[in-house]
C-alpha cells in the first residue's frame, strides 16, 4: 500500500511542480540608457520575453527600446529629463505579466511601458496599467479584441482601456490580407488551417478562415496543435491525406518552424504560411532546407526597405547589441519614441518641469502623437490602433525571410 | 479513417520514446522505490551531449560518422550526471522518508535545467539538432521519416538488451535480488550500492538514447524538453506497471498510441468535435492512465514483485 500511496502524493506533487515551472520568474533588469542629459529620471518599462523559446523576439524588442531611450539622452531630446529602460522578463506568461506589470506601475519613475510580445500577455496587463493610467504601448500584439473590445468581429467596437495602444497591425487586418495574397496572387485554392489555441494564433486564424472562404476558397480540414510538444506527426499525416494546396498556420516560430519541417518530411510538399510571430531567423533554421518558399505576413512595410529605417539599422549595429533587432525592432523603437515624444510635449507645457500628474498627462498626450518613426508615421486612432495599416509578404529565401510585396488590405 | 496505418507508425514511434524514457523511472523506482523526477533532465542533458559532440567535431562530418559518437556523448553525459546526482543528491537521503528524495528530485530537475539554460552556448530558445541524410521512406502509403529510423532501430535493440542483461547477466540478477529484498541481498554478498548505481545510469543510458531519437526525430533540442516529455514517460511507466521494465515499454507504447489516435480522430466523433487537437489529446491519455488504474490498479503489466528490476 506504502508505494500506491507514494504514487499518488508524487502524481500531487507532478502537478504542483508544473504549476512552479509555469510560474518561475527571472527578472532581468538588463538596459543601461547612456548619457546624462538633466536631473530627472523618466523610466521606460519594457515587458517581452527575455527568455525561452520566443526570446529572439523579445531581445529584439528590448534593445529597440533602449536604443531610443540612449538617443533621446544623447541628443537632449527633452531637456532636463534622461530616459531610463527597466526590462521585465514575462517568459511569454500572462501570470508572469502581471506581476511585471505591478511592478511597474508601483515605481513613481515609470511613466510608459513598451510591451508585451504576446496578446495572451497583454490581457493580463491592460487593466493593471488602467487602473494606474499607466501609458502602455505594445509593439506586437495584434489580437483585434484588445483595443477594439471582445465584440468587434459583430462589429460593435469598443475601447476597454484608454491606457492601451499599439503600433503593430491588428490580425482582423492580417489574416485577410495573407488570404487575398494566397488565393488571388498565389493561386492556393485549398487550404488546411491550424493554429495553436492561443488568443494570437486562433485569431488570426479565425480572421483568415473567414475571409478565404468568402472569396470563394475551400478549407478541406482545420486541426490544433500543443506548441509545447514538438511532435505534430498526428496532424501532418491529416494534412497530407486532405489534399491541401497550402498550409495555414496561426502561431509563433517555435512550433511553425517543426511543423512546417515535419509536413515536407512527410512527403507533402507544400507551403506553410502564416502570421508575424512565424517571422524569425530562427524558423528557417528550425523548419529546414525544405522550407524555402514558405511564406508569412507581417505587419507594416519591411524595415529594411524604408528610407526612414536605415538610421534605425544603422545605429542599432553600432550600439551593439548582441541579438538582432527581429520582427518588431522598428516597433518598438516608435513605441518607446512615443512615449519619449508625450512626455517632452508635457514637459514643455509645464515650463520643463515633470507636474505631480505626469502619468495621466503623458496619457493623455501619447493619444495626440504624430511623428515620422521608423516604420512610416506613427499616430494612433480612437481605439489606440496604429493608423498605418501597411501589411507585407515574405517569403523564406535562402537563410531568410525575403520581401515579397507591400500592400495595404484591398475591400 | 484511410490514413490509420499511417497514424498508428506516427503513434508507436512517439510510443517508443516515451519508452526509452520510462524504463529509468521504472528501474530506478523498482529498485530503491524513488520516483527519479530529475530522469526528464537527464534525458535533455543526454540531448545536448549528444550535440556538444556535433559542435566539436569538424564540419563536413558525415552522419554516418558522427552518430555514433553522438550517441556516445550523449551516453557519457547523462549517465554521470545519473550516476553524481545518486551519489550525492539521493543516496544522503536513503535512509531519510520518502518524500525527502523525491523533492530532492524536483530540486534538482529545475537545477539542471537552469544550467543548461544558462551555460550552453545557445540554449536560452531550442537549438538547432544535425539531421540524418536521405529519404524519406515509403512502405506501401505509410510514409516514414529518415529521422524516425534511429528510433526504429534502436527502441527494439535497446528492449532485447535490457531484456537479456536483467535476465542473464549476474548483474541483473542482482538487480533482481536487490528490488526483492534489499537487506537479504546484502547478507547474500550482493553490493547493493553498487546495483543501484547501475540501476541509475543504465535508466540514463536509454533516455540518453531517447534524447538522440528527438533531436533527430525534431531536428531541435530546448532546455525545457524534458519536462513535458519526462512526465509522459513517467505515466507510460504507471500505466504500464511502475517498476516492470517491459510495462515501461508496453506503457509507452500505449500512451503514445492513445494520444496520436485521439489527436486525429476524436473530433470525427459526430458532437465532439470541440475536444479532438493536440491539446486535448493529452487530456485523453490522462483518461485512458484513470481508467487503466481504476480496473488495474497495478498498471497493464502488473507490478510482479518477484520480476521487478
Amino acid at each position: 500500500m506504502r508505494s500506491r500511496q507514494l504514487i499518488a502524493v508524487t502524481a500531487a506533487l507532478a502537478a504542483g511542480a508544473l504549476t512552479l515551472t509555469a510560474c518561475g520568474s527571472r527578472n532581468d533588469s538588463g538596459g543601461s540608457a547612456g548619457g546624462d542629459s538633466g536631473n530627472t529620471t523618466v523610466v521606460i518599462g519594457v515587458d517581452a520575453p527575455l527568455t525561452g523559446d520566443l526570446s529572439a523576439l523579445g531581445l529584439g524588442i528590448k534593445n529597440s527600446a533602449d536604443l531610443a531611450a540612449k538617443q533621446a539622452n544623447e541628443k537632449k531630446y527633452v531637456k532636463g529629463v534622461t530616459f531610463k529602460i527597466e526590462a521585465l522578463d514575462d517568459q511569454a506568461q500572462a501570470s508572469s505579466g502581471q506581476q511585471n506589470a505591478t511592478k511597474l506601475t508601483a515605481d513613481k519613475n515609470v511613466l510608459g511601458v513598451v510591451g508585451p510580445l504576446n496578446s495572451s500577455v497583454s490581457e493580463a496587463m491592460q487593466k493593471v496599467f488602467d487602473d494606474a493610467k499607466l501609458t502602455q504601448i505594445s509593439p506586437a500584439n495584434t489580437s483585434p479584441s484588445l483595443t477594439q473590445g471582445p465584440k468587434w468581429a459583430e462589429g460593435q467596437k469598443a475601447r476597454t482601456y484608454k491606457s492601451y495602444f499599439r503600433t503593430a497591425t491588428t490580425d482582423a487586418i492580417q489574416g485577410p490580407y495573407a488570404a487575398q495574397y494566397l488565393f488571388n496572387k498565389a493561386g492556393k485554392k485549398k487550404v488546411f488551417i491550424i493554429d495553436d489555441k492561443k488568443t494570437y494564433g486562433a485569431g488570426l486564424a479565425g480572421t483568415f478562415k473567414g475571409e478565404f472562404t468568402k472569396l470563394g476558397g475551400q478549407v478541406v480540414g482545420e486541426g490544433h496543435i500543443d506548441p509545447e510538444s514538438k511532435d505534430f506527426s498526428a496532424i501532418v499525416t491529416q494534412v497530407k491525406s486532405s489534399g491541401a494546396d497550402v498550409v495555414y498556420y496561426g502561431g509563433e516560430y517555435p512550433a511553425a518552424g517543426p511543423l512546417s519541417k515535419q509536413i515536407k518530411a512527410s512527403g507533402t510538399n507544400i507551403p506553410l504560411v502564416g502570421g508575424d510571430g512565424m517571422k524569425d531567423k530562427k524558423y528557417v533554421e528550425l523548419a529546414g532546407p525544405q522550407a524555402q518558399g514558405d511564406l508569412c505576413t507581417s505587419v507594416g512595410a519591411p524595415v529594411e526597405s524604408l528610407p526612414s529605417a536605415k538610421e534605425f539599422i544603422d545605429n542599432y549595429k553600432k550600439a551593439g547589441y548582441k541579438d538582432d533587432y527581429s520582427a518588431y525592432g522598428g516597433y518598438s523603437y516608435d513605441s518607446a519614441w512615443a512615449v519619449i515624444e508625450a512626455v517632452k510635449k508635457v514637459v514643455d507645457a509645464n515650463n520643463g518641469k515633470l507636474p505631480s500628474d505626469a502619468r495621466a498627462k503623458v496619457l493623455e498626450a501619447v493619444q495626440g502623437v504624430n511623428f515620422d518613426g521608423v516604420t512610416g508615421k506613427v499616430s494612433f486612432d480612437e481605439f489606440g490602433d496604429a493608423t498605418n495599416k501597411q501589411l507585407t509578404v515574405y517569403k523564406v529565401d535562402g537563410d531568410d525571410f525575403k520581401t515579397v510585396e507591400s500592400g495595404t488590405l484591398a475591400g | 479513417m484511410h490514413e490509420l496505418p499511417q497514424q498508428l507508425v506516427n503513434g508507436l514511434l512517439l510510443g517508443s520514446m516515451y519508452g526509452l524514457v520510462a524504463i529509468g523511472y521504472t528501474m530506478v523506482y523498482g529498485i530503491v522505490q524513488l520516483i527519479n523526477f530529475a530522469h526528464g533532465e537527464i534525458f535533455m542533458t543526454g540531448g545536448f551531449g549528444a550535440l556538444t559532440v556535433w559542435l566539436m567535431l569538424p564540419g563536413g562530418t558525415t552522419m554516418w560518422i558522427a552518430l555514433p559518437l553522438m550517441l556516445i556523448g550523449a551516453v557519457i553525459v547523462a549517465t554521470l550526471i545519473a550516476v553524481g546526482a545518486e551519489r550525492f543528491a539521493y543516496r544522503p537521503l536513503r535512509s531519510a522518508p520518502r518524500l525527502a528524495p523525491l523533492i530532492t528530485a524536483i530540486g534538482l530537475s529545475i537545477v539542471l535545467q537552469q544550467v543548461v539554460w544558462a551555460w550552453f552556448p545557445d540554449a536560452k530558445s531550442s537549438v538547432k539538432f544535425p539531421e540524418l541524410p536521405g529519404g524519406p521512406f515509403h512502405i506501401g502509403s505509410i510514409t516514414i521519416q529518415t529521422g524516425d529510423v534511429f528510433l526504429l532501430i534502436a527502441a527494439p535493440i535497446s528492449m532485447a538488451f535490457l531484456g537479456f542483461f536483467v535476465k542473464k547477466t549476474r548483474t541483473g540478477r542482482g538487480m533482481q535480488a536487490t528490488a526483492q529484498d534489499p537487506d537479504t541481498a546484502k547478507l547474500m554478498g550482493i553490493n547493493t550500492d553498487r546495483i543501484i548505481t547501475i540501476a541509475f545510469a543504465l535508466g540514463a543510458a536509454f533516455a540518453a538514447i531517447g534524447a538522440v531519437a528527438y533531436g533527430l526525430k525534431y531536428g531541435e533540442v530546448n532546455y525545457r524538453m524534458g519536462f513535458i516529455l519526462g512526465l509522459k514517460a513517467f505515466t507510460a511507466a504507471v500505466l504500464g506497471g511502475i517498476g516492470n521494465i517491459y510495462g515501461a515499454m508496453i506503457g509507452g507504447l500505449v500512451l503514445g498510441l492513445a494520444e496520436t489516435l485521439t489527436t486525429a480522430y476524436i473530433a470525427d466523433v459526430p458532437g465532439m468535435q470541440q475536444l479532438g487537437g493536440q491539446s486535448w489529446g493529452n487530456t485523453w491519455a490522462f483518461v485512458l492512465l484513470i481508467l487503466v488504474l481504476l480496473f488495474r490498479p497495478q498498471g497493464l503489466m502488473g507490478e510482479r514483485v518477484a520480476d521487478r528490476a
